[in-house]
């Protein structure tokens, strides 16, 4: 051993030489794990917050509270309705028709009486929702005994309202007068005068938002006056050019000259007016310097005050006196003491917004009368979908999914588990039933569109059965589920031991009753895991149902399984589509409830595992 | 053992490598293959797995009140041919077997005749103890409910009663009966699938190997429960055993890569074996 010349490395140095190199490989390992890990779940939490964030203040729902006077001359002036005597049918016919809209515009109006104008009152009367009408015709179809009665209701608000209820129409601060403030009248244009500078904070925005304004229009002058060089300098060109040229040449060369000619006049038009606009501004704030008033535009923020009971809007203002519209009537023109009136900024410009000023200082001032609440919305698990997003809900689409999956369980699992049965336990295995186990496989990997098309190719075209409907639906998520539980439940049956089936067949137990006894009992739970993921799938599946008809507007609740029905996942992709900022609400409303059901579904199956599953 | 010891030193290590590789010729069963009064009459039976030829024109009686144990080396064919016997091959798809087993006259491999009662005439202990995940009460009361044995209630428990007792398991169970089979030990387990077994009243009983996972009191339980048993059922038993196969059995069958060697009474087998390999096997020349 010592013949050789180096000394010969003992196998234990090498290995404490390496093992430097493995315990870091490790740490690599487990840190790039626990990245991977921490990385996915940030991503779920980010994932559920942003629904949740945006869609939990769907539960809750702004109403608005009126005495309303049910008046038999609006809602039923022959007396049909009250007649004990009008048979059913008659009565709902004469509801549908019966006017309930007036007697809640009454009663708004009565809230706001010094409004007045046909875009005053329609802008009035858009703060309450369309549906109002239907509760008071829900009301009366119960009790028609209250025609002609005084009932305090709380009547479903506009969707905007709803919408500026949960802040997210514009921040709106608050801030009280700190001196006496005068009014000059209680209608129409006034002004007002306050003993300190309350009116500051409006100049200072007025003048910042002029500010910004000049600033830009200082940049487009910069911009329009070196444009307007070029051209200066691309005109001196062609006339250089046209000292030599002849002919054809000097037509061209003329066109162009002509062509820059009247774009230099027309950028200089506007320089013009640019110009005019940034003196303009520069005098406004000039002229406030001195003491004289600045004017409020639509692009600024708006400011209202509240004094007297009543609301106006400022116009124009100086940091202690405001001239202002009346938009809903002082009480009177007394002079008002410090801390009883404020003065509200909506800072989102009224252009920016969809609800007037005017609309909002009616909210805010039924809101002060404690008029305007926001309750649980039931609206979004009664209703079925509707245009109007206050009153859009998810009923017809959870019971259409409840019919579809329903129907698609009843359909798939004993389809699905007499496949598995057969191909595990009695099917001989040779080619065939190596093809159809291939197939098997390859369908379930098969792009759910397809499923979609196929669906309406055989089921609706050549069956004609009805599109639209939960049948269809689930004869399609069935072809789509199957591979999925066929799959799990030959898995289940694959790990049911064989001495169980010989112990079945040595008592002497045909291949049937062993396996109805014995094999499909204890494979039962995996089957029923491999169901319960098969039915998560096909209820968070849309692509299918589109083709075949469920992206239909369904108001109605589906009454059965041939009625037309949407599911949940569609009316999630239709309100995503929707413009309206109510329905991005309800929308991340609706994918809090399917993720509900799908954590459920998945959570009844890791349970039924656990409580079925016998060890042996 | 005296002469076991003795053969040890008598045999002559006459043993060749082509006794094991099954391309030698076989000069048929030594001894006598019949039994007194015959419950089983096997002839000529061939077991093929595909192209591999299991068992080799195997004939054997397994006699009314008998205890046949087969004995040897690993992969000689005795479980394969005792599966023959109830037909618990046909679960194998590459199995065909060939020749032909009488049960009291009846043949058992035609292909026209229905498993399901024959398997209740020739009832099967495993290797492994493989209760059904039921209660006790439900594993014996199994095999009586599917073939109708009893009409109501009080005869299926007074039926589950004496299988248990005759298993020797009653009171060890009376009070569990209600609680799941696989809560058993091993020795119990067993002991409840021979009571399985026996409830559905067969005429023979097969046991593969019932002892191999069980602990040597559990064996000797097992082995009493046989010698009881074999008043009223034939029994055939295979078994690694030799010592067991000696104590158990009343005639021994020697298997030896797919043939029956011979077929005697057990103390002929075990003292004065005729064939070599028998002799090399029992003497733990190889094994």
């Amino acid at each position: 051993m010592s013949s050789t010349a180096a000394a010969p490395a003992r196998t234990i140095d090498t290995v404490n030489a390496s093992l430097k190199r493995r315990y870091a490989a490790e740490r690599r390992f487990r840190i790039l794990g626990l990245t991977a890990v921490v990385l996915g779940l940030a991503f779920v939490g980010l994932l559920l917050f942003s629904i949740v964030s945006k869609g939990y203040t769907a539960f809750w729902q702004t109403y608005i509270q009126l005495p309303v006077t049910l008046t038999a001359a609006d809602i039923d002036p022959s007396g049909v309705i009250t007649d004990p005597d009008t048979n059913e049918e008659v009565r709902r016919k004469t509801l549908v028709r019966a006017d309930f809209r007036t007697p809640v515009r009454d009663a708004l109006r009565a809230q706001f009486p010094d409004v007045s104008g046909r875009s005053q009152r329609r802008a009035l009367h858009g703060l309450i929702s369309s549906g109002a009408a239907l509760q008071l015709r829900e009301l009366v179809r119960r009790d028609p005994a209250l025609i002609g009665t005084e009932q305090t209701l709380w009547l479903v608000a506009d969707d905007d309202v709803d919408m500026f209820m949960k802040g997210r129409s514009t921040p709106i601060d608050e801030l009280p007068g700190a001196g006496t403030a005068t009014p000059t009248g209680t209608t129409g244009e006034i002004a007002l005068t306050s003993s300190a500078d309350d009116f500051k904070l409006i100049t200072a925005r007025v003048g910042a938002h002029l500010e910004r304004t000049a600033a830009a229009l200082d940049r487009d002058i910069a911009r329009l006056e070196g444009v307007l060089a070029d051209l200066a300098a691309e005109r001196a060109d062609i006339e250089a050019a046209m000292a030599d040229a002849d002919g054809t040449a000097r037509a061209k060369l003329e066109d162009r000259a002509e062509r820059v000619d009247r774009r230099n006049a027309q950028l200089t038009r506007k320089l013009g007016r640019t110009r005019n606009e940034r003196a303009d501004i520069a005098a406004q704030l000039a002229a406030a310097a001195e003491g004289e008033p600045l004017a409020l535009s639509d692009e600024m923020p708006s400011f209202l005050i509240a004094v007297n009971g009543g609301v106006v809007k400022v116009r124009e203002a100086t940091p202690t006196r405001v001239s202002a519209d009346v938009v809903s009537g002082l009480d009177t023109a007394d002079p008002a003491a410090p801390g009883t009136w404020r003065l509200l900024e909506l800072r989102t410009p009224e252009d920016d917004r969809r609800l007037s000023d005017r609309q909002i200082a009616w909210i805010w001032q039924l809101d002060q009368r404690g008029l305007i609440e926001t309750h649980f919305n039931t609206l979004f698990f009664t209703n079925g979908t509707s245009r109007e997003p206050e009153l859009a809900g998810i009923a017809a689409a959870l019971v259409g999914s409840f019919y579809t999956l329903a129907l698609t369980l009843l359909f798939s699992f004993p389809i699905a588990v007499g496949a598995a049965v057969y191909l595990e336990e009695f099917a001989p295995k040779n080619r065939f039933t190596d093809l159809i186990e291939v197939n098997i496989n390859n369908l379930a990997a098969v792009p759910s569109i397809v499923f979609g098309l196929l669906g309406l190719a055989v089921f609706i075209n050549f069956f004609g059965i009805p599109r639209s409907t939960p049948l269809v639906a689930a004869m399609v998520l069935t072809l789509m589920t199957l591979p999925t539980i066929i799959i799990a439940s030959r898995a289940a049956l694959k790990s049911v031991p064989p001495s169980i089936r010989e112990a079945a067949l040595g008592v002497g137990a045909s291949p049937l009753q062993t396996q109805l006894h014995h094999v499909l009992p204890l494979a039962l739970p995996g089957m029923l895991t491999g169901t319960i993921i098969g039915m998560a799938q096909a209820l968070g599946e849309t692509a299918p149902l589109l083709m075949i008809g469920l992206i239909a507007f369904i108001v109605d609740i589906p009454g059965g399984i041939t009625d037309p029905a949407t599911v949940l996942p569609v009316q999630i992709f239709m309100w995503a589509d929707s413009p309206e900022r109510g329905f991005v609400e309800r929308t991340s409303a609706a994918i809090m409830i399917l993720l509900g059901f799908l954590v459920l579904m998945n959570l009844a199956a890791v349970l039924l595992r656990r409580r079925f599953e016998r060890r042996w | 053992m005296n002469t076991t010891a003795e053969a040890i030193e008598t045999n002559t290590g006459n043993l060749r490598a082509s006794d094991f590789d099954g391309e030698r010729a076989f000069e048929g069963t030594l001894g006598d293959i019949t039994a007194a009064e015959p419950r089983m009459e096997c002839r000529e039976v061939n077991v093929w797995y595909d192209a591999n030829h299991a068992i080799r024109e195997v004939s054997l009686d397994i006699g009314k009140h008998e205890v046949v144990a087969m004995i040897g080396p690993s992969g000689c064919g005795k479980s394969t041919f005792l599966r023959c016997l109830n037909r618990m091959n046909d679960t194998i798809p590459a199995a065909k077997v060939t020749g032909s087993i009488k049960l009291d006259g009846m043949e058992v491999l035609d292909r026209g005749i229905d498993v399901v009662p024959l398997r209740a005439q020739v009832g099967m202990v495993f290797q492994k103890p493989n209760p059904f995940p039921k209660s006790v009460y439900e594993n014996i009361a199994y095999g009586p409910r599917i073939h109708g044995l009893t009409n109501h209630r009080e005869e299926l428990d007074e039926l589950v009663e004496t299988s248990l007792k005759r298993a020797g398991l009653w009171k060890e169970v009376k009070d569990r009966l209600h609680q799941p089979g696989t809560g058993l030990s091993g020795g119990q387990q067993q002991r409840l699938c021979i009571a399985r077994t026996i409830a559905v009243s067969p005429e023979v009983i097969l046991m593969d190997e019932p002892c191999s996972a069980l602990d040597p009191i559990a064996t000797a339980v097992i082995e009493e429960l046989i010698a009881e048993l074999k008043q009223e059922y034939s029994i055939a038993i295979v078994t690694h055993s030799m010592q067991q196969a000696a104590r158990v059995s009343q005639r021994t069958a020697y298997f030896h890569l797919g043939d029956l060697v011979e077929v005697g009474a057990t103390g002929q087998v075990f003292e004065d074996p005729q064939h070599h390999l028998t002799r090399a096997y029992v003497t733990g020349r190889f094994g």
